[in-house]
């Protein structure tokens, strides 16, 4: 795995909120094909530190890129480049979102849910959209709920319109913002497993969760963040078995 | 709808009829019915719904005080209701509430195209644009409409001529303000430029009603921007926006009568003729009030088939439409019977 080219690149990325700083220097880089999950008490900059992968927060210094290409800026020499709207928009269709609380369209069908990116952002046609929607659907075996409106679903029914709604754009990553945190107890299983499908079909992800188990289960990579720095990381039987690292030790004697 | 269970006869003696053959230690009393609870199995005990008498009594104040009220419409000859229905579909008349009509749609039409305009301009990053939408709010909010009305019906007096050109400099092309702005003009423009005030803040409201996570989400799945606001941010303001929006295109259509001041032929100022002409006030003040109600009614109906349009999605399972409900209601009827 490791000898895949690098599909993420996160260099020295910075970010504050006012006097804030919440993340403190991160250094990062996934792998084509791999998974990586990150984990870490609430407030260490998991969720930021996502946000900022697909720009949805802007960097106060560092550089994200995408197989290659920054993400939000163009460089010049020495400087970053903010990008206009459109072009940022444009990028972010090869990074998929799959958000903690759906973030589904409520006003939407299930299906015009998925097929709204395709078919607006990347000018698809609306009958090959359809015919991919449907397949994602039955993908993650919600084929009959096409017609629903978001509302009428589950919560884990929910989350898994969203990931095949991120899915559709064919994302070069995805990534996952603690997708079960939401959920009730009984639902979050239908989700992972979801999301072990995709990660089996070879899909880059980026997951930050709370399921350590399932952590375990998924990760080439576990990433353990505190106090917006990355303190460990590594392969789940070393980080989440043989902690190296005081902090990590910790948290993990509370969580699991 | 109710259930069809059959209720207790209202007498007071016959009220005992819950726990048949269960509490026979117990004979219950009746008018006090909570000493009913001590039966061992209360599945099978009968619900007598609680009775409210003041309500009831509340109930016939109010039917006797509206029945006197159409009692006296009816009998009371000052009403002149033979003059009401000579004038109520008189072609002067229906004239003018064409024109009130047009002075609504142009009004509502142009402020709600300008105050979308200023909701975004104000929701904006650009401090610049976002203050000039608050001082125009600000502005458009303050001056009574019917100063401002006048205003307009007196802008040849402050500029005779505008003129388009470089700005503070040489004038390409130019016109009298005599001939551009007539008074059925200056009533529209009065009437947009008051209304879009309002519903720049409608809008804007309905815009901040929206989860943020919306935006966010169609910002992730890289949706343009401008399909951003058409599909994923209007259609669901539009739920917290359309009572409010209609609240103000009813106020707008009766506020045209403010611009009977300027003497154009709408509804009030046109009654306001023929009664000056034939000292009938109160039948004629009718005829318009009439027409007001009838107008607000139909813009109500379409309020609510609108309202249910863009609820779609927010509930589990939409209400029914009134036709519906009335086909369920009369279904229900065959079925018991």
């Amino acid at each position: 795995m490791s000898t895949s080219p690098v599909m993420v690149d996160i260099r020295g990325v910075h970010k504050s909120f006012g006097p804030h700083e919440v993340l403190r220097g991160i250094d990062l880089q996934v792998r084509a094909g791999e998974v990586t999950v990150v984990i870490g008490p609430s407030g260490s900059g998991k969720s930021t530190l996502l946000r900022a992968i697909n720009h949805l927060e802007k960097l106060s210094r560092g550089s994200v890129s995408i197989d290659g290409a920054l993400v939000g800026y163009r460089r010049r020499g020495n400087k970053l480049y903010e990008l206009k709207e459109r072009e940022i928009l444009r990028r972010r269709t090869r990074i998929g979102f799959v958000f903690q609380n759906f973030n589904l369209f409520p006003h939407l069908t299930v299906l015009q849910n998925i097929t709204e990116a395709p078919v607006s952002a990347l000018r698809r046609p609306r009958t090959e959209a359809k015919e991919r929607a449907e397949a994602l659907l039955d993908r993650v075996g919600l084929a009959d709920k096409a017609d629903a409106y978001p509302r009428q679903l589950s919560g884990g029914q929910q989350q898994r319109v969203a990931i095949a709604r991120a899915l559709a754009l064919d994302p070069q990553v995805l990534l996952f913002d603690e997708p079960t945190s939401a959920l009730d107890p009984e639902l979050v299983g239908e989700v992972l497993d979801v999301i072990k499908d995709v990660a089996r079909a070879g899909t880059t992800m980026i997951v930050v969760t709370h399921e350590i188990g399932f952590a375990r289960e998924i990760a080439d990579t576990v990433v353990f963040m505190d106090d917006g720095v990355i303190v460990e990381q590594g392969p789940p039987g070393d980080v989440l078995d043989h902690p190296r690292q005081e902090r990590t030790k910790a948290f993990l004697s509370k969580v699991l | 709808m109710t259930p069809t269970t059959p209720v207790a006869t209202p007498s007071a003696t016959d009220a005992k009829v819950d726990s048949d053959a269960e509490s026979g230690a117990n004979s219950v009393a009746e008018s006090d019915g909570d000493s009913a609870g001590d039966s061992d199995a209360p599945a099978e005990l009968r619900v007598v719904p609680a009775r409210h008498y003041w309500r009831w009594a509340a109930g016939a104040a109010v039917l006797v005080l509206t029945a006197q009220f159409a009692h006296g419409l009816v009998t009371n000859p000052a009403w002149e209701w033979e003059v009401f229905f000579r004038y109520v579909t008189a072609d002067s008349v229906l004239r003018a509430v064409w024109v009130t009509l047009q002075l609504t749609v142009y009004g509502t039409v142009l402020g709600f195209a300008l105050g979308l305009v200023l909701a975004l301009m104000r929701l904006s990053r650009s401090p610049l644009l976002a203050g000039v939408a608050w001082a125009y709010v600000w502005a458009f909010r303050s001056i009574p409409l019917i100063v401002q009305l006048l205003f307009w019906f007196n802008l040849a007096y402050l500029y005779e001529e505008l003129g388009v050109g470089i700005p503070f400099g040489p004038v390409v092309w130019s016109f009298g303000t005599m001939h551009l702005v007539g008074a059925m003009s200056a009533a529209v423009i009065g009437l947009a430029l008051h209304q879009a005030a309002y519903a720049a803040e409608i809008l804007r409201g309905g815009f901040l009603a929206v989860e943020p996570g919306q935006l966010e989400a169609a910002a992730a799945l890289g949706i343009p921007r401008l399909r951003q606001l058409r599909r994923i941010v209007l259609p669901q303001a539009m739920r917290s926006v359309l009572p409010n929006a209609a609240n103000e295109i009813v106020s707008l259509f009766k506020g045209t009568s403010i611009v009977s001041v300027m003497a154009i032929g709408e509804l009030f100022y046109q009654v306001q003729v023929i009664y000056g002409r034939n000292g009938r006030v109160v039948p004629l003040l009718m005829v318009a009030t009439a027409w007001y109600i009838v107008l607000t009614t139909l813009l109500s109906v379409v309020q609510y088939y609108v309202e249910r349009h863009f609820a779609r999605g927010a509930d589990r399972t939409p209400p029914p439409t009134p036709l519906q409900r009335a086909r369920a209601f009369t279904r229900t009827l065959k079925e018991t019977r």
